[in-house]
């Protein structure tokens, strides 16, 4: 079997079981449509192995595949195929997807089983994933941009699940406006592409590219900048961030899932897929560069000081998905992509454990309400406590080894690249902060009521119906949670998900030692053979100091939230207190749903108004009741005639063909 | 015998035709008058038919008899449902379509 063949039965699974599901809702029994989906997802990660296997049989420098099924248009110049492209870069998003959303899957089949919405859930879940598989596995940019679109739907759809709380729906209406945003980015540079290269297809355009363009010419970075449009909105990076911490509206597996593990990682794929253009258009790169520079440090301050649990691991979401922009746009590719894996790992580990614990909370996602988990849930605590480790890059951990590799990369560099280092580490220290903030405030202390009555009765808090987030009253009918909670504790699913998920966030990170093994760097670089920056190798000693810098840096994070949150609990207010503005700063998230709101969302809104006040009302409306009253007018006329007397309609009859006959007979005479 | 008697007579059942369908108000007697004036179209037919020397008026004069037929059933068809009706049998009484 060639690898083509697997790479299409790895798209063909989560299709079917989408569409399984989604017939047959009425049919299946709950049960089942959960465990369609799964085994859908887990056929497709099996079929990924397959793949796998298969590329691995080839020689490094053939490790590519192109295949179509068919023309998908066809016309002047114009060669659009249904094709796929497989190679290192592929399989292993394929893998990373497929594997981490199995977990996923088998975590929601005990999570979701009270809520209303069980097989919707399930069949949204397998569509986002054969969009997430089309998006990777695309051979073409047109095909790209139809999975780019699927996830944007998929997305918004999961969002907005619980459809009757309008904070969910207005959250995921914020999202998928956003996502069009940088869709129409990614269509215009898939356009403007065409236009120079005249093809679609990515081995053409990336055989061609450096033939056609010089480096630094506009076009390629005009081209580039638009890639960074899409990318930036899918990736949650500034100033197109804001959906992703209202995405937490949705339920939780859904916040692993997309927007932790996989979609939003789709942007720092879309750079290391495009990076023959990048190579090209280095200014492009370097704005990249900076920009999940910034987005790191933002979002990190940002995660200090929110008191929602979910939006909190969002922002560290958006802080590590910097990290691999910095990555992948220095040339860092396999680095990049390395902590692509280990953050999808950690990260849907933390969710799933910040899930189960709000399940305990019956919905509220606050910190401050939260202490003393770790007596009332003991395997919850311990995985979050790993999950924890691995973000803040505890030595030994996942996150560990590859945060680092991306800095020590940036560093051999040189020059200006020697920022993304500094900072780099700054915001690791950030990182080591607000993730122990979090540990601190959740696992120890004395338990709150929820977690007291976990400890003493073994009840899990019944939920009232009422929205979360504002406290409203809710519909129980349809799209509700339900009032039984499901924790980790007591659904062996969710177990076996959170422990395989939290033994590859331990050691993950070790198929890629400085100096002891590489296995990511040498599946990936052949994809990566033909860029310049390819050459830029830090040394293993210069790997091993960057290591130690590191490993120190999150001790001392972890330390200092240590001293802040536990040995001197009264300082964090003490600091707030201070630091009055830059609090104010941070809780408010940098003003930049304000700052949006005044450029974007209220000059949008003038302009409707106006549209409507004047030229809908006045202008548009003027034409339309002045056609109809004209047609009304003549009609009135004409009326007159019908008289209902059928004689005298004879009598017309006749006076007309006696008047025709008339003219003719005068005519011819 | 030349043509022109043909088309006089022919002129005249058809003038008579249309002058009692504008007068009378019974549908009989103006479904009568208008089988007279198909019956004048067609005597105007059969004399051209004979005049040009082949069959073509002929076979239009015969399939107007056929429409005629049908024309006739469907008419005395709406008599008898608006007789059932109990409905004046009176065309100008009968103006419910009036614009």
């Amino acid at each position: 079997m060639s690898v083509s063949f697997w790479a299409w039965l790895v798209l063909l699974f989560p299709l079917l079981g989408s569409i399984a599901i989604g017939l047959g809702f009425r049919v299946l029994p709950a049960r089942a449509a959960g465990a369609i989906g799964t085994a859908a997802i887990a056929l497709s990660f099996a079929c990924g192995i397959a793949a796998l296997v298969s590329l691995l049989g080839d020689e490094p420098e053939a490790r590519h595949h192109a295949s179509s099924l068919w023309n998908y248009a066809s016309a002047a110049g114009l060669d659009i195929k249904l094709g796929i492209f497989v190679d290192p870069l592929s399989i292993f998003m394929v893998l990373v997807v497929t594997g981490v959303s199995t977990l996923i899957h088998l975590y929601s089949f005990g999570y979701m089983e009270s809520d209303r919405g069980y097989r919707r859930f399930f069949s949204y879940l397998n569509f986002f994933v054969f969009s997430m598989l089309l998006l990777v596995l695309a051979g073409n940019f047109v095909l790209l941009t139809v999975g780019w679109a699927f996830v944007g739907f998929a997305s918004y759809a999961l969002i907005s699940f619980w459809y009757r709380r309008a904070t969910a729906t207005r959250a995921g209406m914020k999202a998928f406006v956003i996502n069009v945003v940088g869709d129409i980015g990614l269509v215009l540079a898939a356009f403007l592409i065409f236009r120079e290269l005249g093809s679609f297809d990515y081995e053409a355009v990336f055989a061609k590219a450096p033939e056609v363009f010089a480096v630094n010419q506009w076009t390629i970075v005009a081209i580039c900048l638009l890639l960074l449009l899409g990318a930036f909105a899918k990736s949650a990076q500034l100033p197109l961030h804001t959906w992703l911490p209202d995405a937490m509206e949705g339920p939780t597996p859904v916040s692993a899932l997309i927007h932790a593990a996989t979609m939003v990682t789709a942007g720092v794929y879309l750079i290391a897929r495009t990076h023959v253009l990048f190579d090209l258009a280095p200014t492009a790169a370097d704005i990249a560069a900076f920009t999940g520079l910034a987005t790191l440090l933002v979002a990190g301050t940002i995660a200090l000081v929110v008191t929602d649990l979910k939006r909190a691991i969002a922002y560290s979401t958006m802080s590590q998905i910097g990290y691999m922009v910095v990555g992948v746009s220095i040339g860092a590719f396999s680095a990049g992509m390395f902590h692509l894996m280990t953050h999808a790992f950690f990260k849907a580990l933390l969710f799933m454990a910040a899930g189960s614990i709000i399940a305990a909370m019956a919905n509220r996602q606050d910190i401050d309400a939260m202490s003393g988990f770790g007596k009332a849930m003991r395997f919850t605590s311990a995985m979050f406590l790993v999950g924890a480790l691995a973000l803040a890059a505890f030595p030994g951990t996942s996150g560990f080894f590859s945060k680092d590799e991306i800095l020590a990369y940036a560093e051999a560099r040189g020059g200006m690249y020697l920022i993304f280092t500094v900072l780099g580490y700054v915001g690791a220290l950030l990182t080591a902060v607000y993730t122990f903030r979090l540990v601190f405030r959740i696992l120890p202390g004395t338990p709150c009521n929820p977690a007291q009555e976990l400890i003493e009765t073994g009840q899990v808090v019944h939920a009232e119906p009422e929205n979360p987030a504002t406290g409203e009253a809710e519909d129980t009918e349809v799209g509700f949670p339900g009032p039984e909670h499901h924790i980790a504790e007591r659904s062996w699913p969710m177990k076996v998900a959170m422990g395989v998920l939290g033994v590859l966030a331990l050691v993950g990170g070790l198929v890629q030692v400085p100096g002891v093994d590489h296995v990511i760097a040498s599946f990936l670089d052949p994809v990566f053979e033909d860029s310049p920056l390819l050459e830029v190798h830090p040394t293993v000693g210069a790997e091993w100091t960057g290591l130690g810098i590191g490993g120190a840096i999150s001790i001392l994070g972890i330390a200092l939230a240590y001293f802040l949150y536990v040995a001197q609990p009264a300082t964090p207010a003490i600091l707030i207190q201070r630091l009055r503005p830059l609090h104010t700063l941070f809780a408010r998230k940098w003003y930049f749903d304000e700052l949006i709101d005044l450029l974007v969302v209220r000059p949008a809104l003038a302009i409707g108004r106006f549209a409507n006040r004047t030229f809908e009302r006045v202008v548009v409306d003027g034409l339309v009741s002045g056609t109809a009253e004209t047609v009304r007018g003549a009609g009135g006329i004409v009326r007159l005639v019908q008289s209902g007397f059928v004689r005298s309609y004879a009598l017309l009859l006749i006076a007309g063909f006696a008047g025709l006959a008339l003219y003719f007979l005068l005519a011819s005479s | 015998m030349s043509i022109e008697w043909y088309i006089v007579l022919s002129s005249l059942l058809f003038a008579v035709g249309a002058t009692g369908i504008l007068i009378r108000r019974s549908p009989v007697v103006i479904l009568l008058c208008l089988e007279l004036m198909l019956n004048a179209g067609n005597l105007a037919l059969i004399a051209f038919s004979r005049m040009v020397g082949n069959q073509e008026g002929q076979v239009f004069a015969l399939i107007v008899m056929v429409v005629a037929a049908c024309e006739v059933v469907v008419g005395l068809g709406l008599i008898v449902a608006i007789f059932r009706r109990k409905l004046p049998l009176d065309v100008d009484e009968l103006r419910e379509l009036r614009g």
